[in-house]
C-alpha cells in the first residue's frame, strides 16, 4: 500500500516546475504531542512529580531519612510517619523521597554519559572505515561482559559510591548507543548531500556536526529514555545486592533489600520502594515509546498521525 | 480463457473526478477524465509529475489511498461493469482475473522470500480451483510465453537471482496468467536499462497482439509512447488536455502543451559541433576500481569485481564529454573516483597535470575545489535541515572565504542559475526538483571549479524541466570555460549536449569518439545495440525543431 500512498503525494505536488508544498511543520511541539498521547502526558507528569520530590526532598513532609528511632520501630502509617517506619525506626516516606534522588541522579547521569560517549565514538566509527572493525570488536567485547558482574567487580575495587555505580552502568550501555549511532551514520554517509559536502572540502568534524549528527538525534533521545530506565533498575539491583550506593544513603534498592528481611511482619516496607521503582520505570518507558512514535514519521503515519 | 467478446471498449472511463483531501493545493487529483481502451489496444497516458496519470490508473484498480483520495464523480466501466460501485469482494475478484497491474519497480514489487513460481502460482491459487499439477503447468506456460529462459529451473529461483528485466517479465507473467482483459502498466520500464526496456515493450506489444489484451500504459516518456501507443491521452494538472490516435498526436498536436512535451524530447540526431581545443582539465590513465578485494585483516587480495577497468578519459576545458552506459557499466564509479568519493584501486587521475589518485585526504584538499559534482537525485543532494544558502556557501567558506564574500558569491550564482537571491534563506523542501538541481549547480559553481561532473543530473526530472537544466549546464560550461563530464544512460540527452561520447560496458570503455560520428557511424556492436534500443527513434528533429 505504500506505493499507493506515494502516488497520492505525487498527485498533491503542483505540476511543472513549481515548488513542492512544504511538508507539515514539525507538529507544533510539546503541547500538541502531549494532547495526542494522553498516556505519555500522564507519564511525564508522574516523572515531573518524582523529580520535584527528589529535588525538593526536605520540603515535602520528610524528616531526616537516616535518623534512628528504636522506640518507634515497624510502625504503621500515621500522621507523623506517613508510610510508617522501618525496623530501625526510620521514616519510610522520607527514605522513599530521598531514595528517589539516587534513582533520578543515576538515571539522568547514566543516560547523559552513555549517550555523549556513545555518540562521539559512534560518529567517528561509522565514518572512518578503518576504525570501524577495531572499535566494533572492542564494543562487542564490552557487551559480552554482564553489566551487574562488572559493577560488582568495580565496586569491590574502588568502593561503593554513587560515582562507581554510574561508571559501572555506563560502561556496558555505551556499546548499545555506539551501535545505534553507527547504524544511522552508515546510512546517512551514503546520502548525496553528505557526499556533496565531502566534495566541497568540508573537514570531517564539521561534516559530522553539521550533516550527520542531526540525523542521530531523534533515535538517540528515544534510546536515552530506555538507558535511563534500565540504569535505575540496575542501580536498584546493585543496591539490593549491597554493591551499590553505601548503605547509609537511602536508595530504593537497599530499602527493598532491608524490607525483605522482615517481609512477613511489615510487607509494605518492601512494597513501597518496589512500587515506586516500578512506577518510575514504567513512566520512563511510556515516555520513550511516545517519543519514538512521534520522532519516527513512518511509525507516526502508521498509527494515524501526520 | 476468458478473452473479451465483442468490439466494445474493455475499459471505459467516463468523467472521472477524484477528490484530494481538504487543504491540498487543488480540489481534484483528476477531473473530467474520459477515455476508452479497446480490446488489443495500447493507450498511453502521458504527463509530467503531478498530472494525475497514476491516480487515474490506481482508480481503475480500486487502489486509491483510503481516507485520502476518493472518486467523487464519474464511472469506470470494465466491460460495462462500474468498478467504482463494486464491493471490495467483487473488486478483489476482478483484480487478477479481469484486470491486472504492473508497477515501476520490479525489484520491490516481488516478495523477496518467495520463489518466482510460487508468486505466479499465488494468483492461480486465489482465483481458480485448479489442481497443483494443473497450476504448475499453467505457470510454466505463462513463463514460456513471457520468454523467460528455462522456466522449469526458474520456477524455484528467488527474485534476487534474476535480472531487472527478468523480474519485470515475472511481474507481467503474474499479471497475465489469468488472461485479464486489461493490463495497467504504471511506468513499467522507467527503472530499466534501454536495451531491457526495448525487450519489455516488445513483450507488451506481443501480448496485446496475441491475446487481445487492452493495455493502459502510464508513462512520462514520449519516446516510449512513440514506440508502442495506438492512442495517446495527454494529461496535465489532473485534466486531459488532448487525446487521439498516436499517429495524429505526433504528426499534428493541437494543444501547445502537447507540442511542448514532444519538442522537449531531445532528438537522437546530434548537431554538428566543433572540437574543443582548450587545455586538458582532467585525464584518467588506466583507472581501475575493484570491489570486495580485502580480507578480514585488511590484506589486499585480488578484487573480485572490477567496476572500472583501465579507463582512459580526457576532458578539455570548454568541452563536454558524455559517458554513456547502462546500469552496472561503471560510469558512475569513474565519476566518483575522479571526485575522490571513492578511492581508485590503481591508475592515475590527473587534475591540472597532478595525479590525485593517491593523495591523502589532507593533500587532496586544494584539488577538491577544482572538481565539483552535481548529483542525480535533487531531493537528496541538499541537506534538508539546512538553508539553501548554507549549502551553497559551505564550500567557499571551507576554503577560507569570509562569510560576506561567500554570501555575495552565492547571491550572484543564484541569479545566474535563474533563481532569486532571496531564496537563499529558504529550505530545500520549498523548491521543486528542477529548482533544487539549479541550486546544486550553484553550489558546485561556488567552488569556481575547472571540472564539473554531472552524474545523471537530469534523469530524475520531467522532460520540460530537463530541457531547461540541460540548457543551464551548457550555458555555465561556456561561461566558465568548464570541462563538463556528463554521465548519463540517456542517449537522447547525450546526443544533444555532448561534444564527445565514451560508451561504457561492464567497466570498460568500448567506444569513444565525437558525438556525431559515434551516432551516425557506430563502430562497436554494443553502441549499435544501444542506439537501436532507444525508444521512439523516429521521433526525429522534424518534430523537435518546432
Amino acid at each position: 500500500m505504500t506505493a499507493v500512498v506515494d502516488k497520492t503525494a505525487e498527485g498533491a505536488i503542483p505540476p511543472g516546475d513549481e515548488p513542492t508544498p512544504a511538508p507539515a511543520a514539525p507538529a507544533s511541539h510539546l503541547a500538541g504531542t502531549l494532547r495526542r498521547y494522553p498516556l505519555a502526558a500522564f507519564a511525564a507528569l508522574v516523572l515531573a512529580l518524582i523529580a520535584f520530590g527528589a529535588v525538593f526532598a526536605p520540603l515535602v513532609g520528610t524528616t531526616d531519612p537516616t535518623a534512628l528511632n528504636p522506640a518507634a520501630r515497624l510502625q504503621g502509617a500515621s500522621a507523623t510517619h506517613w508510610l510508617g517506619t522501618d525496623h530501625l525506626g526510620r521514616d519510610v516516606w522520607s527514605r522513599l523521597v530521598y531514595g528517589a534522588r539516587v534513582s533520578v541522579v543515576v538515571g539522568l547521569a547514566v543516560a547523559a554519559l552513555a549517550v555523549v560517549v556513545g555518540l562521539v565514538i559512534g560518529l567517528f566509527t561509522g565514518f572512518i572505515r578503518w576504525l570501524d572493525p577495531i572499535v566494533m570488536r572492542v564494543m562487542d567485547g564490552l557487551m559480552a561482559i554482564p553489566g551487574i558482574l562488572l559493577a560488582i567487580a568495580l565496586v569491590s575495587v574502588s568502593g561503593a559510591s554513587i560515582v562507581t555505580v554510574i561508571a559501572a552502568i555506563v560502561v556496558p550501555e555505551v556499546p548499545r548507543v555506539v551501535r545505534l549511532v553507527r547504524s544511522v551514520v552508515l546510512s546517512v554517509r551514503e546520502e548525496p548531500y553528505v557526499e556533496a559536502a565531502v566534495s566541497v572540502g568540508t573537514p570531517l568534524p564539521k561534516l559530522l556536526w553539521r550533516h550527520v549528527l542531526p540525523n542521530c538525534v531523534p533515535p538517540l533521545i528515544v534510546q536515552a529514555t530506555y538507558v535511563a530506565a534500565s540504569a535505575m533498575l540496575t542501580e536498584a539491583i546493585l543496591s539490593f545486592l549491597g554493591a551499590g550506593t553505601p548503605p547509609i544513603v537511602p536508595s530504593w534498592g537497599n530499602m527493598v533489600a532491608e524490607g525483605r528481611l522482615l517481609f512477613q511482619i511489615a510487607p509494605m516496607n518492601l512494597l513501597y520502594p518496589g512500587i515506586a521503582l516500578a512506577i518510575t520505570i514504567l513512566a520512563v518507558n511510556i515516555l520513550g515509546d511516545a517519543l519514538r512514535d512521534r520522532l519516527d514519521p513512518k511509525l507516526a503515519k502508521r498509527v494515524g498521525q501526520r | 480463457m476468458t478473452t473479451h467478446q465483442g468490439d466494445g471498449p474493455v475499459l471505459s472511463i467516463r468523467d472521472l473526478a477524484v477528490a484530494l483531501p481538504a487543504g491540498a493545493d487543488r480540489r481534484y487529483a483528476v477531473e473530467g477524465v474520459s477515455f476508452d481502451v479497446g480490446p488489443g489496444e495500447i493507450v498511453c497516458v502521458v504527463g509530467e509529475s503531478g498530472s494525475g496519470k497514476s491516480v487515474t490508473a490506481f482508480s481503475v484498480m480500486g487502489l486509491l489511498a483510503k481516507g485520502e483520495l476518493h472518486a467523487e464523480r464519474g464511472q469506470i466501466l470494465l466491460e460495462g461493469e462500474d468498478v467504482l460501485k463494486a464491493t471490495p469482494e467483487r473488486l478483489r475478484d476482478l483484480r487478477g482475473t479481469r484486470m491486472a497491474m504492473i508497477f515501476q519497480e520490479p525489484a520491490t514489487a516481488l516478495n523477496p522470500v518467495m520463489t518466482i513460481g510460487d508468486q505466479i502460482d499465488e494468483v492461480l491459487q486465489i482465483h481458480t480451483k485448479l489442481s497443483p499439477a494443473e497450476r504448475r503447468e499453467k505457470v510454466i506456460a505463462i513463463m514460456e510465453a513471457m520468454h523467460l529462459p528455462d522456466p522449469q529451473a526458474l520456477y524455484d529461483r528467488y527474485p534476487h537471482q534474476l535480472s531487472g528485466g527478468q523480474r519485470q517479465r515475472v511481474m507481467i507473467a503474474a499479471a497475465m496468467v489469468l488472461d485479464p482483459v486489461i493490463l495497467i502498466a504504471d511506468e513499467p520500464t522507467t527503472a530499466l536499462d534501454v536495451t531491457t526496456q526495448a525487450q519489455i515493450l516488445q513483450l507488451i506489444k506481443e501480448m496485446q497482439e496475441r491475446r487481445r489484451t487492452g493495455v493502459l500504459f502510464i508513462t512520462h516518456d514520449f519516446g516510449v509512447v512513440a514506440e508502442i501507443a495506438d492512442k495517446v491521452v495527454v494529461m496535465r494538472y489532473g485534466k486531459v488536455v488532448e487525446q487521439g490516435p498516436a499517429a495524429e498526436i505526433f504528426a499534428n498536436p493541437k494543444v501547445a502543451y502537447t507540442r511542448m512535451l514532444i519538442a522537449s524530447v531531445p532528438s537522437l540526431e546530434p548537431p554538428t559541433r566543433t572540437a574543443a581545443s582548450g587545455e586538458v582539465a582532467v585525464r584518467t590513465r588506466d583507472l581501475v576500481k575493484g570491489y570486495g578485494g580485502k580480507s578480514w585483516l585488511g590484506r589486499a587480495t585480488q578484487p573480485s569485481v572490477l567496476a572500472a577497468k583501465d579507463v582512459n578519459l580526457v576532458v578539455r576545458r570548454g568541452e563536454t564529454l558524455g559517458v554513456v552506459g547502462e546500469s552496472g557499466s561503471g560510469k558512475s564509479t569513474v565519476a566518483r573516483c575522479i571526485v575522490r568519493l571513492v578511492d581508485p584501486t590503481s591508475g592515475a587521475i590527473e587534475i591540472a597535470g597532478v595525479d590525485i589518485a593517491g593523495l591523502s585526504t589532507r593533500a587532496l584538499t586544494p584539488y577538491r575545489r577544482r572538481v565539483q559534482m552535481v548529483f542525480q537525485d535533487p531531493y537528496r543532494s541538499l541537506n534538508p535541515r539546512r538553508t539553501v544558502g548554507a549549502s551553497v556557501m559551505e564550500g567557499p567558506m571551507n576554503f577560507g572565504l569570509p562569510r560576506e564574500e561567500a554570501l555575495a558569491r552565492a547571491r550572484r550564482l543564484m541569479s545566474l542559475v535563474g533563481l532569486s537571491p532571496d531564496a537563499l534563506d529558504r529550505y530545500p523542501h520549498q523548491f521543486s526538483g528542477g529548482q533544487r538541481q539549479r541550486i546544486a549547480i550553484a553550489r558546485a559553481l561556488a567552488m569556481e571549479p575547472d571540472v564539473l561532473i554531472a552524474d545523471e543530473a537530469v534523469s530524475a526530472l520531467d522532460v520540460s524541466v530537463q530541457k531547461q537544466v540541460l540548457e543551464l549546464l551548457d550555458q555555465v560550461k561556456r561561461e566558465f570555460d568548464l570541462a563538463l563530464l556528463f554521465i548519463t544512460h540517456d542517449l537522447r540527452v547525450a546526443a544533444q549536449i555532448c561534444d564527445r561520447i565514451a560508451v561504457m560496458r561492464r567497466g570498460e570503455v568500448v567506444e569513444e569518439g565525437p558525438t556525431r560520428e559515434l551516432f551516425l557511424d557506430p563502430k562497436h556492436e554494443y553502441t549499435r545495440t544501444l542506439l537501436a534500443a532507444a525508444p521512439g527513434r523516429h521521433l526525429g528533429p522534424a518534430v523537435a525543431a518546432e
